[in-house]
């Protein structure tokens, strides 16, 4: 709350941006690396300056204040300047890069899977990597399959990562702070349509971190357990809503972290609720939401009333033409119908 | 002739050393292989012929400078002073070994000498090195990045991107490829375009430099040039150093599958060893039997490394799951 007691209102975007600046200014050490995390590089003393601040905006108006030694513009050159931030983060630096889309960890999984994860690891604990990569996930752009994957099970995998999945500015910006101190590498992914979305949530000013590995409880009930990732976490919100106007109390649990995993969060609530569905917009095959219904099986199967479900997008590409893609995430009401399935 | 007046000044001691360290990666290799014949060690990379490479650039580097290396980087190692009880210990797994066992061969690495670690994987650690230098660059310091790679790694698109990010931030990085004529068994002439690695050089603006990598004076002096300009924030140079490897790619990888003996014994001809013996004994540096001494204290310190190493304890078993993580959750 502000000091008047209002609800000091920012969006996705705004909340990671002051969360990179905050730690910026309280840091010398952390620099931002990423294609186009100013924009117009080098050509400040024309007045071109941070033409994009990020794709998104994440990083606008950092260059501004912390210059360009701090806020660098690279090539496209996702290997060399990701690896880089590995090389960087093991002398002394703490940097945040920015793969932009995630699918274009394609082009630099190697630095990402084969040195960023393993070093620590494969050196015996002497070297520490304090780096943070984001990437922006999330279908419904209307920008087909390669701009508009979640692949959080593809890091989530890796032994050595840690990643994280804020649902709404008020976890974005604890998150981003988080991952940015952590001495472990942190993979945090931003969902686009979050980005677009008006949220009534109070992000305060200071600044403050959402522990890594913690998920929450983001509503309460005790019919049903929603599992919710990122953007699904407001549609399960949603469809607790809509559950509760049929008559069923519906809990959602926000797993904003998927490596470490807070399974006690999520076994506490599914023990209480004897129901699980699970709410992935990432592809269903080894997928988190199937970690989970494995775990929810294996742990809590002696209170289940039902097999915990799952519904995620399909094992398919995501589709250019919007009736298509509106089918691949998944929306409110097919929550709904998903819950009503395991409430019968 | 610029040749002359760096080697001439080459104080005694930096040649006794350069001579000694190169003699202490042969048998500490030569050791490997007897391991790996016995056994005990599961196949190393060998670097008997490259010894020049990094010794010659090593020799102008401080404990706080950093270099990276690749699947075949005992050399690079111990050029850069890593402690070879460690390094052996390493290599047969157990506790004491830089890496405490989780390494092994191709990943060995120390913080505390600038040894950031080799890298299994053909190219991957070029990009490391950039941002080592550009760590550097930022915390304003002038400490110089030192990436080894193979004429295989050069032919990765890590490498273009890499000498081009090093370019154009003006990083303080030797990129220097050790090319040993082979990729595995895929010759240097069939796989790369043009013919060198150094010319690629002019195509980012920097200087590139082809050497004669079984030359440990030849390599001092151009590294010696290429990490005055790293330190002075002149930039980045790109080094070829034209060595050979007298053994396979791995292990019992029997290398007459893929090159003539005669091909083999010209350029054992050039040995850096032998050649740098040569120098020192002609140049009055040292006599034959000071060097016989060194030889002998080399062999000593491999053989007590591996007396290091085999009488360590493995790790312990709960050791499968620690350092994944620094903290987890």
């Amino acid at each position: 709350m502000t000091e008047n007691g209002a609800t000091r209102k920012l969006t996705f975007v705004q909340a990671i941006n002051e969360g990179i600046r905050q730690e910026m200014e309280r840091d010398p050490t952390v620099i931002v690396m990423g294609e186009d995390v100013a924009g117009a590089a080098g050509k400040a003393h024309l007045g071109f300056i941070d033409h994009f601040g990020g794709s998104f905006g994440l990083t606008k108006n950092l260059i501004q204040k912390f210059g360009p030694e701090r806020v660098r513009d690279t090539p496209i050159s996702e290997t060399g300047f990701i690896g880089a931030g590995v090389g960087a983060a093991a002398t002394g630096l703490r940097p945040l890069v920015d793969l932009m889309f995630v699918g274009f960890v394609g082009v630099c999984g190697d630095q990402i899977f084969n040195n960023a994860a393993k070093m620590h690891y494969m050196f015996g604990g002497k070297v520490k990597l304090p780096l943070t990569i984001q990437c922006q996930t999330g279908a419904g752009h209307g920008s087909a399959a390669q701009h508009s994957e979640s692949l959080y099970a593809l890091f989530t995998h890796i032994p050595g990562l840690k990643c994280v999945v804020p649902s709404d500015p008020y976890t974005a910006k604890g998150l981003q702070i988080a991952a940015i101190r952590d001495d472990d590498p942190v993979v945090v992914f931003q969902s686009i349509t979050l980005m677009g979305m008006n949220f009534d949530v109070n992000v305060p000013e200071e600044p403050y971190t959402w522990p890594i590995g913690k998920a929450r409880v983001a509503r309460e009930g005790k019919d049903i357990t929603l599992v919710g990732i990122g953007y699904t976490t407001q549609v399960c919100l949603q469809a607790a809503g809509e559950l509760a106007k049929r008559g069923h109390s519906a809990e959602v649990v926000d797993l904003l972290s998927l490596s470490p995993l807070d399974e006690e969060t999520i076994l506490g609530s599914v023990r209480k609720t004897r129901k699980a569905v699970v709410v992935d917009e990432d592809y269903p095959r080894c997928s988190v939401a199937s970690d989970i219904a494995a775990l929810v099986g294996e742990q809590a199967f002696d209170v289940l009333d039902a097999p915990p479900k799952r519904l995620t997008a399909p094992h398919a590409s995501v589709p250019y033409s919007p009736v298509l893609e509106a089918l691949h995430v998944p929306s409110k009401e097919r929550v709904v119908e998903a819950a009503l399935s395991v409430l019968k | 002739m610029a040749t002359t007046t760096v080697r001439g000044t080459i104080a005694k001691q930096k040649l006794i050393w350069m001579y000694e360290t190169m003699v202490l990666i042969r048998r500490f290799e030569e050791q490997a292989r007897r391991e790996q014949d016995s056994g005990r060690l599961r196949g190393t990379h060998s670097a008997i012929g490259q010894e020049a490479v990094p010794v010659g650039i090593c020799a102008h580097l401080r404990d706080d400078d950093f270099v990276l290396g690749n699947h075949r980087s005992h050399h690079h190692c111990i050029a850069k002073g890593v402690d070879v009880n460690e390094m052996m210990a390493e290599l047969l797994g157990k506790v004491t070994g830089t890496n405490r066992g989780k390494g092994g061969t191709m990943h060995i690495a120390d913080m505390n000498k600038g040894m950031l670690g080799a890298n299994g994987v053909v190219g991957s650690n070029i990009p490391v090195a950039t941002g080592v230098g550009l760590s550097a660059r930022v915390r304003k310091t002038d400490q110089v990045s030192v990436v080894f790679f193979g004429d295989g790694a050069a032919q990765q698109g890590s490498l273009h991107e890499s000498l081009n990010l090093a370019a154009i931030w003006k990083l303080p990085v030797l990129f220097v490829c050790e090319n040993n004529r082979y990729a595995e068994s895929t010759p240097f002439e069939y796989s790369v375009a043009g013919g060198s690695v150094a010319n690629r050089a002019a195509g980012y603006g920097i200087p590139g430099v082809t050497v004669d990598g079984q030359s440990v004076l030849d390599m001092y002096e151009v590294g010696g040039e290429a990490v005055r300009r790293a330190r002075a924030g002149e930039g980045p140079t790109l080094i070829e150093a034209q060595t050979y490897r007298y053994f396979g790619h791995y292990g019992a990888d029997n290398p007459l599958g893929y090159r003539t003996k005669e091909e083999q014994e010209f350029y054992m001809a050039k040995d850096c060893i032998a050649r740098m013996r040569k120098h020192l004994v002609e140049n009055k540096f040292a006599t034959e039997a000071e060097l016989s001494g060194i030889d002998k204290k080399c062999t000593d310190a491999i053989v007590a490394a591996t007396k290091f190493g085999v009488d360590s304890p493995f790790p312990k078993l709960d050791e499968l799951t620690t350092d994944v993580y620094i903290k987890y959750p």
